[in-house]
Parts: structure tokens; C-alpha cells; sequence
């Protein structure tokens, strides 16, 4: 099997090689003949995703066969594994992942490939594009970190297991998601470049990423999020993001392709920010590359260190190279890319889009230097220093709460001039809510002058409700405008409404489910934790909870043995539940792993932790956080997700009422009577 | 309409007559600080070993905070925290126990760089960033809004500022959602 793997590996690569050449010829010769070559360029980057694809099947029933023979297998899996951890062997370890997200990228392109009539010439550019990158990740796979590598020596028996951290449902389906985030920004940057060579005119290309940028943004964001759950459900310290290099490789193309996702519609309606757009979908490609670099070199320290190699050196010179070729193409090009119209006013959506994009690469840039200022520090003083959450909540905080104020203005603001008149009219009912929901928290006790997280958790409340209220305003009064003409009630004039334009509401809808994300962010300054040995009968309190130990249990199977705590929860004199906070031992990678047991409302989170035995008394430990108001964070993402869903579907036309046409019984001739 | 005193009205007899009074008001305010700054300065030992151990990691390699760090029988977190209470408890400045850690266990034990030498610079580059980046925008702001407009037909007259007002609140009516 290694060596039919080893083999469709080799395959894929010549395919790529000769898409890319082939492609490029095609496209430089413009004669006849090179149509036919483009078309085995375009059918070979379409076999490239059949090899690739038959390289991963290979590897995955590798896994499930137990052949221990193949050295990634060995390391990464385990005869009592799980079969959905089997499967997820492929993204679990460094050459897995990569051949994961080969296969990504060539599903991409086979799809591109497969639509290319949609404009022959530009999807031919842009496959070109996709088969170079292809041919990195290729020459990676064939040459540095090869999947089908096999051990030495004698045969194990058993493997080393796969990392107990990773053995959770959602590490099934969170790397899929990051890496169909990671790989999608590929096709827009390819479009781009494309359309940056062949000085490709008008906005069509725009329109064409535009579902494939949203689309990708969509899983990035899921992706993100999913680590976020895991990482809350799992690592057992009560928090959901830690500033960890590799968390801040993920968020910083999410940055740049959500003010991609602003500055494009510049372009769309007004011509502008054509260079701007050129470079943010560069940037937004190049940084998902730079997150792998960092995550895969061990250049800068993570908690995630599984993933560490010396693959880091081809990164770094995919990157200067990808840097290169855009930096050449775009200053052979750029005349091409003026901007079509001027600015009228400083109070228009334009100019919101404008700092609304400034703040997101300030945050983008922001996060950049705080991972990379160990290093920058290594190499000035002499030893490196940490920038950890302290510095990023310093930071990155004041920028998020500016971007929310934006979030709230900027659908009120019109295209080319807002008046004074219509922004008050538009703004003074949210203005008033968020004024309002400001003073029932100062009244209900928080003290913004007390600590600077209380004033930016006011803060943030009040922006959120702003935001959402602005959202529903918006919402109501496009509603009216409809039940107006129709005679529908609101609702169904809303629904309406949200067909009609479907990118706008469905952006709305976004912008809804980021207030209600912050709203549960915004709980972290007023977090409780507690921790106690719980002996039988023993009681700890935390805020309105007491807890009870009523005993403790421990389990078998083939996979882990685990203890379990069995705690009773009381709130006041009543019982409301039972948790049962458990940690296992691994037996084939011979690691411990926790998992906290969540009692989740929407005021808090009840967070139990079984931490183990104390060494020294050997009394179990307990360790309790009391969360307020995480749930509204999960919930924000679905609201998110639906967003975006809704974005992506195609408006419904409008239905244009025509007077039926009377009978005229004797017509008169035309004209006869003007 | 209200008459307007003179300087040497009543009321600086009145000026007169309060100086020991404000004095002595001065005097307590002064006194008050004082007190908020012995109290704040001694501070509730709880609430300082909180957000000391959130401004420390831990050392063992988790790359969590210190008051974070969540495994039984690490190596040491359970030293550095009781370090910390006792720092705490002896009444050290928070600089103090920063150094004291700095020196044990090295500058990587800080969980952000501090306002000092070269490390000032994380702190003050995304600030002179923003300061660029908002340059930046009223430069291409003001850039643009002096970009002549495209030259019209003999005859045509542009229509700007508020004679624009009908023809968008006509739009605005025509359009809006």
C-alpha cells in the first residue's frame, strides 16, 4: 500500500508540474495550437485531484488496516483508536496534513477547472496559478515530508497512538474546516493574480471570488471557532483563546479576508480601492501560508509543538517567492488598477469601508508583531521575551471595540454623502438603547473606573447593543418600506426584505451574530474560579452554586482508563444537576487528559475540572470556574454561520405588478391617433 | 439683567472670610489621597495575587499563566505561587516581585514585555502604526476628494452641495429598502 501511495504521489506531482507548464505555455503562445495544450493543462490539473485524492484514501485505510509499516501511521494511530479518529489520522500529524491539504487545493481547482466556461481565459490564468502552489505543497510532500515514508527496523506491534488531546469529536471536524479556510483564500489570490496579469477588465473577476470568498471566509471562521470550543472543552484552564502563536495564525488571514470582504464591495460599486483589494487578497493568501510557516517551523514557541519540523525552510522560501512574483506582476501592471471615482464626503459608506479596513489590518498587523517580538527580541537583546495575553487584551481590545463603533455607523452611512439629518434620524434610537443598557450595568454595579477590563466590558456592551440595534433598526424600517407597497405585515415584509438582497440583510445577520459573540466575550473580566480537595461529602461554593462530592468511579476500555468525580450541583437548597468532571490515561501514547464537565446557561457557565490527585495528601482535586455568559459566544458564531449562509444564496427577483392588459376590440392603427 | 460685582465687592470679603476653611478642606483632601495611596499601596492581598499571577506565566513549558496553569504535579507552579503570596504578603511593590521572578527565572517569566529598554517597542509600535495607518486614510481621503471631476458638456453645469439635497432624497425615496 505505502508503495501505491508513493507512487499516486509521484503521479500527482508530474500532473501538476505539466498543468502548471503546459497552462503557462498555452497562455504566453496564444496561438492556435496552444488551445489544445491549454485544454491538457486544464485536464491535467483535473487528474491532479483524482491522484491526490487516491494518495489520501490510500493513507486513511492504511490507518484503519493498522499497517504500522508506514512510519506516520505508527505515530499517529493505534489498533484500539476509535474508527473517527482512524479517519482523522490524515490531518493529525505533519505529513498528513499536508497531503490534507494538497487534496483541498486540488478539490478547488477541480472544481474552478470544471466551471471554466463561466471565462475561459481567466479561469485558464487562474488554474495556472493553482497548479504552481499545487506544485509546492507537491514537492513538499514527495521530498520533505513524505506520508508513506516506512519504518526501520523491525515491525511494532502496536503504534504510539494519536495525541489524547486531539482524541475529541470536534478535532474530528475542526482541522477540516481551519485548512478549508486556509487552502479557499487560494482561489481568490489566483483570480486576482490572474486578472492582475492579463489586465483583466472591468469588476467580473470580483464577481466571480465573491461566492468563493465568502464561502471560504465561512469555514475559516468555523474553523477558528471549532478550535476555540475544543479548546474550552478540552484543555480545562476555563478560557476558549489563549494568544498562542498558532491561534494567532488562524485569526490573522481572517483579519485581512474580512476587510477583503469590506473593500470588495468598493470596488464593485464605485471602482475604488483597486490596489488596495490587489494586495489585501495577497496578504489574506500569503499570511494562511505564514500561519503554516510559523506552526510547522518551531520558530516561535506554541503549546502546539506536535506540529513542529523542519519543513519551515520550504515555507520560507514559498513565501519570498509567492512575495516576488506579485510584487513583479503588480508593478508591471498597476496603471491598470486606478481608481474610477473620487470620495465626496468624509461621512459616507466609502469612507467607513476605508477605516474600517485600516482597523483590520491595524489588528492584523498588530497581532503579526506580537507573535513574531520574541523572535524580533531574540535577535536585538539577546534572549526572547513573552507577549501574552496581558499585552494582546492591552492592544488588540481598543482596536476590536473602534471596529464594533464602525460595525454600528457604517450600514447607517450612505454611499457618496450622508447627510447630518439622516444619520441623526437614523442613529438616535440605537444611540439611546446602547446609552440605556450602558446605565443599567453601571447600576446593577460594574464600575468602570475601578479596572480598565470592567471599562472595556461596558464598553463593549454598549457597542454590542449599538450594533444589534442598528441591525434590527435597519431591518424594520427596510420592512415598512416593503409592507408600505405590499400590504404584508412586517415580518413577512422582513422575509421579503432579506430575499431581495440577500448579501446585504445576510451581512446584517453577521454583523448581529458578531454583537452577540462580544456580548459573550465580554464576561471574561467577571470570570470566578475555585479549587478545593473533595474528599466524600465535602462541599466547595462558587457564587450562587454549592457543590457536593457524592463520590468518585473510575472506567475501563480498550483505548483509556478514566476517573470520574461525581459532584452534585445544589443552588440554594435544591439540586439542579449532577457533573461528572473526568480525565483519562491513554494507554498507547501513556498521556493524561482532562475533560471538564459544563453546565452551560445563558447567564453562565459552570466549568468543573477533575485535576487528579493531589501527591502529596492523595485527595482528589476539584476546580470549578464560574463563566458568565459564554453560551452567547457559541451562539453568536451559529448566528455567523447563518449569515453567511444567507449571503450566499442569490437574491429572489422582484416581482414587478403590471395592470393586466385590457382587450381592445377594435384596435386603431399605430400611430393613428398621435 | 444680572448686576456684576465689583472686585472689591462682598464677595472677596467673603474670600476672606472662608480661606481657613479652604485651607483646612485642602488640607483633608491632601490627607484623604494620602490615605487612598497607603491603602491602595498595601491593597487587598487577594486581589494583588490575582492580578500579579495573571501578569507571570508559568515556567514549566505549558505556556499558560501562572494562576492558569492547570496541571496536578507540575513541577512548579505550585513554588512560583507560593512565592508569590509571600511576596505579596510581605508587602513587596508589584515591580519588586516582577524583578524577583525576572531574576530567578528569567525575562520569558513576564507575560508581556515590559515598559522598558527595547521592549518598549511592542508597545509602541501598533500605536505609531495607527498613527501611520490614520494618516494614511485623510492623506488618500483628501487625495481624492481633490481629484478634478470628469470634464462635462458644454453647457451642463454640476450640481453640488445642498441643490443636491432633492435629487437624493427623490433617489432615496425611489430606492430605499
Amino acid at each position: 500500500m505505502a508503495q501505491i501511495g508513493s507512487y499516486v504521489l509521484l503521479l500527482a506531482l508530474a500532473l501538476s508540474a505539466y498543468s502548471f507548464l503546459a497552462g503557462t505555455i498555452a497562455l504566453v503562445r496564444r496561438d492556435h495550437s496552444s488551445e489544445r495544450m491549454g485544454e491538457t493543462a486544464r485536464r491535467a490539473g483535473i487528474a491532479t485531484f483524482v491522484a491526490v485524492l487516491l494518495a489520501a484514501v490510500v493513507l486513511v485505510i492504511c490507518a484503519f488496516q493498522d499497517n504500522f509499516s508506514i512510519a506516520y501511521i505508527f505515530h499517529h494511530s493505534n489498533r484500539d483508536l476509535p474508527a473517527p479518529y482512524k479517519f482523522a489520522t490524515l490531518w493529525s500529524g505533519q505529513e498528513g496534513s499536508l497531503l490534507f491539504w494538497s487534496l483541498l487545493l486540488a478539490a478547488y481547482g477541480f472544481v474552478l477547472r470544471l466551471r471554466y466556461k463561466t471565462d475561459p481565459r481567466l479561469f485558464a490564468y487562474a488554474s495556472v496559478v493553482i497548479a504552481a502552489v499545487q506544485v509546492f505543497f507537491l514537492l513538499l510532500l514527495n521530498f520533505a515530508a513524505h506520508p508513506f515514508a516506512v519504518m526501520q527496523g523491525s515491525l511494532p506491534s502496536d503504534g504510539a497512538g494519536l495525541n489524547p488531546l486531539l482524541q475529541y469529536p470536534e478535532m474530528v471536524i475542526h482541522p477540516p474546516m481551519l485548512y478549508l479556510g486556509y487552502v479557499g483564500f487560494t482561489v481568490p489570490f489566483a483570480f486576482a493574480l490572474a486578472a492582475l496579469i492579463m489586465k483583466y477588465p472591468g469588476e467580473k473577476w470580483i464577481h466571480v471570488t465573491r461566492r468563493w470568498t465568502m464561502v471560504t471566509w465561512g469555514f475559516l471562521t468555523c474553523g477558528i471557532f471549532l478550535g476555540a470550543h475544543w479548546a474550552y472543552s478540552v484543555l480545562g484552564w476555563g478560557g476558549y483563546w489563549g494568544w498562542d502563536p498558532v491561534e494567532n495564525a488562524s485569526l490573522m488571514p481572517w483579519l485581512t479576508g474580512t476587510a477583503f470582504l469590506h473593500s470588495v464591495m468598493m470596488q464593485e460599486k464605485r471602482g475604488m480601492l483597486k490596489v488596495w483589494n490587489m494586495w489585501l487578497v495577497f496578504a489574506t493568501f500569503w499570511l494562511a501560508i505564514l500561519g503554516t510557516f510559523l506552526t510547522r517551523s518551531g520558530i516561535i514557541s506554541s503549546v502546539h509543538a506536535f506540529a513542529q519540523s523542519s519543513i519551515g525552510e520550504w515555507f520560507g522560501w514559498f513565501l519570498i517567492i509567492t512575495f516576488a512574483a506579485f510584487l513583479y506582476f503588480f508593478l508591471m501592471n498597476k496603471s491598470h488598477l486606478r481608481s474610477e471615482h473620487k470620495l465626496e464626503s468624509l461621512v459616507s459608506r466609502e469612507s467607513s469601508f476605508l477605516f474600517n479596513n485600516l482597523l483590520f489590518v491595524l489588528a492584523c498587523f498588530t497581532i503579526l508583531w506580537g507573535t513574531w517580538f520574541p523572535k524580533i527580541s531574540e535577535l536585538a537583546q539577546g534572549h526572547q521575551v513573552t507577549v501574552g495575553a496581558p499585552f494582546y487584551n492591552s492592544v488588540a481590545i481598543p482596536v476590536a471595540l473602534l471596529l464594533l463603533l464602525l460595525t454600528a455607523l457604517g450600514p447607517l452611512l450612505a454611499w457618496r454623502k450622508t447627510s447630518l439629518e439622516s444619520l441623526k434620524r437614523n442613529f438616535l434610537w440605537p444611540a439611546l438603547g446602547a446609552l440605556a443598557v450602558g446605565l443599567v450595568m453601571m447600576i446593577s454595579g460594574v464600575r468602570p473606573w475601578n479596572d480598565i477590563s470592567y471599562f472595556y466590558a461596558l464598553m463593549a456592551a454598549m457597542l454590542a447593543a449599538l450594533v444589534s440595534l442598528t441591525v434590527i433598526s435597519e431591518f424594520i424600517r427596510g420592512g415598512r418600506v416593503i409592507s408600505g407597497h405590499s400590504g404584508q405585515n412586517l415580518f413577512a415584509s422582513m422575509v421579503h426584505l432579506l430575499h431581495r438582497n440577500t448579501r446585504r440583510y445576510g451581512g446584517y445577520i453577521v454583523h448581529f451574530g458578531v454583537a452577540v459573540l462580544v456580548i459573550g466575550i465580554l464576561g471574561t473580566p467577571f470570570n470566578r474560579e475555585a479549587e478545593k480537595e473533595m474528599g466524600y461529602g465535602d462541599k466547595m461554593s462558587l457564587g450562587p452554586y454549592t457543590l457536593v462530592c457524592q463520590s468518585y468511579t473510575q472506567e475501563y476500555n480498550q483505548n483509556y482508563s478514566s476517573e470520574w468525580a461525581i459532584i452534585n450541583v445544589l443552588k440554594g437548597d435544591k439540586q439542579i444537576g449532577t457533573m461528572y468532571p473526568e480525565r483519562r490515561f491513554y494507554k498507547a501514547s501513556q498521556q493524561a487528559q482532562t475533560i471538564p464537565r459544563i453546565r452551560s446557561t445563558p447567564a453562565e457557565d459552570l466549568y468543573l475540572v477533575y485535576e487528579g490527585l493531589n501527591p502529596d495528601t492523595g485527595r482528589p482535586i476539584i476546580k470549578a470556574h464560574l463563566n458568565p455568559l459564554v453560551m452567547w459566544i457559541w451562539v453568536g458564531v451559529w448566528i455567523v454561520i447563518v449569515g453567511t449562509g444567507v449571503a450566499l444564496i442569490p437574491n429572489a427577483q422582484a416581482v414587478v405588478r403590471v395592470p393586466a392588459p385590457r382587450l381592445v376590440e377594435s384596435p386603431a392603427p399605430v400611430g393613428a391617433s398621435d | 439683567m444680572i448686576p456684576r460685582r465689583s472686585v472689591g465687592g462682598p464677595w472677596t470679603k467673603q474670600e476672606d472670610m472662608t480661606k481657613p476653611k479652604a485651607i483646612r478642606r485642602s488640607m483633608q483632601c491632601g490627607f484623604l489621597c494620602l490615605a487612598i495611596l497607603v491603602f491602595v499601596g498595601s491593597g487587598d492581598e487577594a486581589a494583588r495575587f490575582e492580578h500579579l499571577g495573571h501578569q507571570l506565566m508559568c515556567i514549566c513549558g505549558c505556556r499558560q499563566i501562572l494562576l492558569e496553569c492547570n496541571h496536578v504535579g507540575c513541577p512548579d507552579s505550585d513554588g512560583m505561587r507560593n512565592e508569590l503570596m509571600a511576596a505579596v504578603s510581605r508587602g513587596d511593590s508589584d515591580s519588586l516581585v516582577s524583578q524577583a521572578f525576572v531574576q530567578k527565572y528569567g525575562p520569558t517569566v513576564l507575560a508581556a514585555p515590559t515598559n522598558t529598554g527595547f521592549n518598549r517597542t511592542a508597545w509602541i509600535v501598533p500605536f505609531v502604526a495607527l498613527a501611520f495607518g490614520l494618516m494614511t486614510v485623510v492623506f488618500i481621503v483628501r487625495a481624492w476628494r481633490n481629484r478634478p471631476a470628469p470634464a462635462l458638456a458644454e453647457g451642463l453645469f454640476p450640481v453640488r452641495g445642498a441643490d443636491l439635497e432633492p435629487f437624493r432624497a427623490q433617489a432615496r425615496k425611489e430606492t430605499e429598502l
